[in-house]
């Protein structure tokens, strides 16, 4: 790279203000979840842990924690399996029908929530499956699908071909060499997967509002509380512990990540997407 | 893409192992995502029952006036638009196309140097920590994230009131429950959706083809336009469609930013499919809204292709 098309400050300075655009939201939380004052306005009116302390002793929080636990674990499972599957199938062989079935198992990506959301939950009401947290799941699996798919599809990618066939010539049958060969080398995908399938959907909104059974999970719980100004600054001590918690998963997810391609020896490239 | 021919010439074959083994997956998506968007698109020329659906073909909930069917199986004398034909429909449907537009077009021109920066800017050692830091304030509680910008923009909030204590303004700024607002709270929402294809796009792209451009006298801007973004031009292309097309559905952002003041249109299918319990229409809108999506997009691309045509390599 000896020309470089536009080097320009310019550039790493609008890089820098558009980094602030996306973490105001973020650093003001904080800010407002330390501060004593029911309203979120300057000028800051002194330190207080009381918010963090109302929402610790709010029992409906513990419950909706309980039930998007649950649902965040399964769908995280359930996520990677099938794309464990499809990201396997997509890189190793070519086959009839290929392009079209990958295309819907990606759809989600980019089909608005509240369609599919709606398409389902029409569906579910007339066959009379009652909503629960196991119809949230099957949404959930559907959004998060893709995005694990993603992640799978570069870990399996950069896979090398020869380690598989070796282990054939050694005698391993197909089962064994993707239990003894193949997993231990996508594990690291597969973990950080895991990890942002997890934070997809405990983030997840629409699905949880629309497919649920009106049994509050963390972000529709969030949602209700927002309707009443005097919950509001629960919320901020709720969403400072929630991006500790996202931050920390995130390291951890990418530290797989680097660890995965370090054991195959790829270049690291980039982000999760 | 040799696989060891065993047994017949379909089982053992590379495309009997490849659809067994995309099958699990597959038949997850047909059953719970092409088949719901089936029977969406089914419903939607269906009869409004009392509390169900009646198999009865019409096209009245997107075109003209409809009735609904009383439990007792007669016609209830009151009518409803069809989709096309409902001016709060069309208003909602115009709206949303105009804020999702308008949002790509801010996230996309605004991700664009960002995207360019960390790829060429950069060094290369340093790209993932510039790419994750784009990628951390989104891996937070959407809701939140959507509400925070509630907090900062009211009347009350954080903005006016740093404001109004540094005695730069005397009277708050209306800036809560407007477009603008919702303009703004989106296109933060989907910033990492723009910036990554982008970003991998520009990736892509071989940097002897730049110096070549320059070798032959081009100048550096010359050498962008001719060069650098046609060929990054597969990227802008995904995040227009990935931003655009689920902005069209967004529900949180007109109840939270917008105050239910400014509705679009999810909450008008919401409202149809839920509360009014009138499936076939709600799905006539839902699947109008995707139909003006697909139409837009497609346009978008026909006019990226005309100009990627037009453009010399």
């Amino acid at each position: 790279m000896k020309i470089v098309p536009f080097k320009l400050p310019a550039l790493k300075i609008y890089t820098i203000a558009y980094l602030i655009f996306l973490y105001c939201p973020i650093v003001i939380l904080p800010l407002f979840a330390f501060n004593n004052s029911a309203a979120v306005a300057f000028p800051l009116q002194g330190f207080t842990t009381q918010w963090f302390q109302n929402i610790w002793v709010d029992p409906q929080l513990w419950t909706a924690l309980e039930n998007s636990l649950v649902v965040a674990i399964w769908t995280s499972v359930l996520s990677v399996i099938f794309a464990i599957f499809a990201a396997r199938a997509s890189t190793r062989y070519r086959f009839p029908g290929q392009a079209p079935l990958l295309g819907l198992i990606m759809l989600p990506m980019v089909l608005p929530d509240m369609i599919m959301a709606m398409a389902l939950l029409v569906v579910l009401l007339a066959i009379g499956v009652p909503l629960s947290k196991f119809t949230i799941i099957l949404g959930d699996v559907l959004i998060c699908t893709p995005f694990a798919m993603a992640i799978l599809t570069s870990a399996f990618q950069s896979l090398d071909r020869s380690l598989e066939e070796a282990a054939y010539d050694l005698g391993e049958g197909p089962i064994s060499t993707f239990y003894l060969v193949i997993l231990p080398l996508v594990m690291p995908g597969i973990i950080s997967a895991l990890l942002i399938c997890f934070t997809i959907s405990i983030d997840e909104f629409i699905v949880a509002n629309f497919l649920g059974s009106g049994q509050p999970l963390l972000s529709t719980f969030i949602y209700g509380q927002l309707r009443f100004p005097k919950y509001v600054p629960n919320i901020m001590a709720l969403g400072t512990v929630l991006v500790g918690v996202s931050v920390a998963l995130l390291a951890l997810a990418e530290f797989f990540r680097r660890r995965g391609l370090a054991r195959t020896g790829a270049k690291d490239t980039g982000g999760f997407l | 893409m040799s696989e060891p021919r065993q047994r017949s010439r379909f089982w053992g074959s590379e495309a009997s192992n490849g659809l067994a083994l995309i099958s699990p997956t597959a038949l997850y998506a047909i059953l719970l995502l092409a088949a719901p968007l089936a029977a969406t698109l089914i419903y939607s020329v269906l009869t409004d029952g009392y509390l169900t659906v009646i198999p009865h073909f019409q096209l009245c909930n997107y075109v003209g006036e409809c009735h609904s069917q009383l439990a007792d199986g007669t016609q209830d004398p009151a009518t409803y638009l069809g989709a096309w034909s409902d001016p709060i429909a069309q208003t909602l449907l115009l709206r949303s196309l105009i804020v999702s537009t308008l949002v790509t077009a801010a996230t996309v021109l605004l991700a664009y140097p960002v995207a360019y920066f960390v790829s060429f800017n950069v060094d290369s050692s340093r790209k993932s920590l510039w790419l994750f830091l784009i990628t951390i304030p989104f891996w937070t509680s959407y809701v939140i994230r959507v509400f925070m910008w509630n907090v900062m923009l009211s009347r009350t909030g954080v903005i006016n009131s740093a404001l109004q204590g540094l005695h730069i303004i005397s009277d708050p700024l209306q800036m809560s429950f407007t477009i603008q607002a919702m303009i703004v709270t989106l296109a933060h929402s989907y910033a990492p959706f723009a910036i990554l294809p982008i970003y991998v796009a520009l990736e892509k792209i071989d940097r002897s083809l730049l110096e070549a451009g320059q070798d032959l006298g081009e100048t550096r801007f010359t050498t962008f336009l001719r060069v650098t973004l046609p060929l990054s031009m597969t990227g802008v292309i995904a995040s227009v469609l990935i931003v655009f097309i689920p902005t069209i559905g967004d529900y949180v952002t007109p109840n939270l930013i917008g105050g239910g003041k400014i509705p679009m249109i999810a909450n008008m299918i919401e409202k149809q499919m839920l509360k009014a319990d009138n499936r076939p229409l709600g799905s006539a809108i839902a699947v109008s809204a995707m139909l003006a999506v697909g139409i837009v997009s497609m346009a978008f691309l026909y006019l990226n292709r005309r100009y990627l045509k037009g453009t010399p390599k």
